[in-house]
């Protein structure tokens, strides 16, 4: 597993749980009752000090969480939570995004629904052709075509949201990208499905909000959700990102979940396991699957674009 | 014109007459000509030997595009300050301060109403004199009145921008405008009222990728910026160098993604026709 800076202890343990277990397999000579006692110490210790450690994360260290590289994406979303699913591709007008997932599937076996996710992939090769979880103009489309149809067959929209934000490039401008967004968002907003947008990751500005503008935005306990980077928050208004002004800018923008259910800039949050969700996996892919599940039932019948306009133009005023 | 009633007195535009002692010489950022200062006003801030727009005040805009420079302007509602307490090495407040004394403005924008060409419409406009035009609530909150006014008034909305995109020391509560403001636009669209988009220089990020490309016209400016990510972002993302006249108006209509670039001599009239054709 990969060990973020702050989490030091939590690998330091490891290390020495390793080791024990190792010069146990190896049957060295010494006191194995102890070292067997020592390993279920450790692990207990290891166990509490996570769920310190996570109980206080700070802004910055929220960030790091919420851009683990080991945290359920979008794909394992889909493949754990949606069963028959089927992959819709392409935007019929310039080509396909590999950063966007999308298609149509039973949501855990039961209700049928469309879903978007953004993907930043594992690999190298991955990350690369998915230019890291950027969505450019064809992969917002894409999802407009994919609402669209939901909103004429009647299905449920879930967005599963984890980018940095919108591609910043060349074809990416001269194809529309503020265009892309600004559609996207109007798409949402035109369609009589309930929508429900869960942060999983990296909530990056215009780029995530393209995608977010539901009846309910759920964010992962770690996700973040900001108008801009810290460092790039940090450069801008700091001018200079660095060690000390990144963690400033990620304070001040109030960018955690926390802060944002808070702020009532969002609807609610989904727990993660301790010590995040990139520490297991499955369970965080199980609470957002019930929570979803849960959030359809509340929400049958009940959505319109009327109460998601009237939403939107109520949220954070006054 | 029972619709201007609602609205508080006209007011009229007042053009300084300066001295001749008072008089300046403006340099064209373009070709670097010497131009006159007063003929800056008449000449709607175009330089005369090469035609390069410079940035248009907006008082003088609005002067120029409404009929005998006679218009009203439409409150908005105060939104309060500073939402986040955001200190970055100077306090949000103190900014907020100082661009109110430099402006004379609430916030980066006006909302008003009048006739061009004598069809009644209402105007949101940004001023980029103002933290570079930034959304914040408050500038939110004008383009959702005034799209709300148009829709009650069933009269064209015509938007102006420039902006530098969010106003980060708002956070979240910025990146919300660009939702507000598309969730007002979706209204007056089902209102069946026409949208009119000018984008003035320099038009990004999250304005850009809201309102300013919700037009059921977008019409822009010679020589505007306009893109989502600025051009530094970018040049830095891909490591090299932008092309040619990169997210320039021109290159824009070229790519397909605005209607036309007018000339501000030729504005008043373009408006003026499309409000009365689509209106
Ligand atoms: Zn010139």
């Amino acid at each position: 597993m990969h060990y973020l800076e702050f989490e030091k202890p939590l690998l330091e343990m490891t290390e020495r749980i390793t080791a024990l277990r190792t010069a146990l397999g190896k049957g060295e000579v010494g006191a194995e009752k102890d070292m067997e006692k020592e390993v279920a110490r450790l692990t207990v210790k290891q166990a509490r000090v996570a769920r310190l450690l996570y109980r206080n994360l700070d802004a910055a260290q929220k960030v790091q969480v919420a851009r683990h590289p080991g945290r359920p994406q979008g794909d394992d979303y889909i493949s754990a939570l949606l069963k028959d699913f089927v992959p819709l591709a392409g935007d019929r007008r310039f080509g396909e995004d590999k950063a966007i997932l999308a298609g149509i599937g039973l949501w855990q076996g039961t209700h049928k629904v469309a879903v978007v996710a953004t993907r930043k992939g594992k690999t190298t090769t991955q990350r690369l052709e998915r230019n890291f979880g950027m969505p450019k103009p064809e992969g917002y489309r894409t999802a407009m075509r994919v609402f669209d149809l939901a909103n004429r067959f009647g299905l449920p929209i879930i967005t599963l949201v984890d980018t940095p934000g919108a591609y910043p490039g060349i074809e990416a401008e001269e194809r529309g990208q503020a265009e892309a967004i600004a559609a996207s968002m109007s798409k949402l907003l035109d369609v009589n499905v309930p929508v429900i947008t869960i942060i999983t990751g990296e909530g990056g500005s215009g780029g995530a909000l393209a995608l977010a503008v539901a009846d309910e935005v759920l964010m992962l306990e770690h996700a973040v959700y900001s108008v801009i980077s810290p460092e790039g928050c940090a450069a801008i208004l700091w001018k200079e990102a660095n060690k000390e002004t990144i963690p400033q800018a990620a304070s001040a923008l109030k960018l955690t979940a926390q802060d944002l259910e808070k702020l009532g800039l969002i609807d609610g949050l989904i727990k993660e396991p301790v010590g995040g969700a990139h520490r297991d996996e499955s369970l965080t892919i199980t609470r957002v699957g019930d929570t979803v599940s849960r959030t359809l039932l509340r929400l049958k019948g009940k959505s319109s674009k009327e109460n998601r306009r009237k939403k939107f133009l109520a949220l954070g005023h006054g | 014109m029972s619709w201007l009633t609602n609205f508080s007195k006209p007011k009229i535009s007042t053009r300084k007459k300066r001295g001749v002692s008072a008089s300046v010489w403006a340099k064209c950022p373009a070709c670097g000509d010497l131009i006159y200062d007063q003929d800056l006003v008449p000449n709607l801030y175009v330089c005369g030997a090469c035609g390069h727009h410079l940035r248009w005040p907006l008082k003088e805009r609005l002067a120029a595009w409404f009929d005998k420079g006679l218009y009203t302007e439409i409150p908005v509602p105060h939104m309060p300050d500073d939402p986040l307490q955001f200190k970055d090495r100077k306090r949000y407040k103190d900014r907020l301060k100082e661009a109110r004394k430099a402006t004379g403005r609430e916030d980066a924008f006006v909302v008003a109403s009048g006739e061009v060409g004598g069809n009644p419409c209402v105007v949101v406009a940004l001023d980029f004199d103002f933290m570079a035009g930034s959304m914040s609530r408050a500038v939110g909150e004008a383009v959702v009145v005034a799209a709300q006014a148009a829709q009650a008034a069933k009269t064209p909305l015509l938007a102006v921008t420039a902006s530098g995109g969010a106003r980060m020391q708002e956070s979240v509560f910025s990146l919300m405008q660009m939702a507000r403001t598309t969730a007002a636009l979706a209204d007056l669209r089902e209102a069946g009222v026409p949208y009119i988009v000018m984008l003035a220089d320099p038009t990004t990020g999250g304005v850009t990728a809201s309102f300013a490309m919700l037009g059921d016209v977008t019409l822009a400016e010679p020589g505007a910026l306009i893109g989502f990510a600025g051009p530094r972002v970018i040049a830095q993302t891909i490591g090299g160098t932008l092309p040619e006249g990169f997210q320039r108006a021109e290159y824009l209509k070229e790519h397909g993604m605005v209607d036309a670039v007018v000339a501000r001599g030729a504005q008043k009239t373009t408006i003026a026709r499309l409000i009365s054709l689509l209106g």
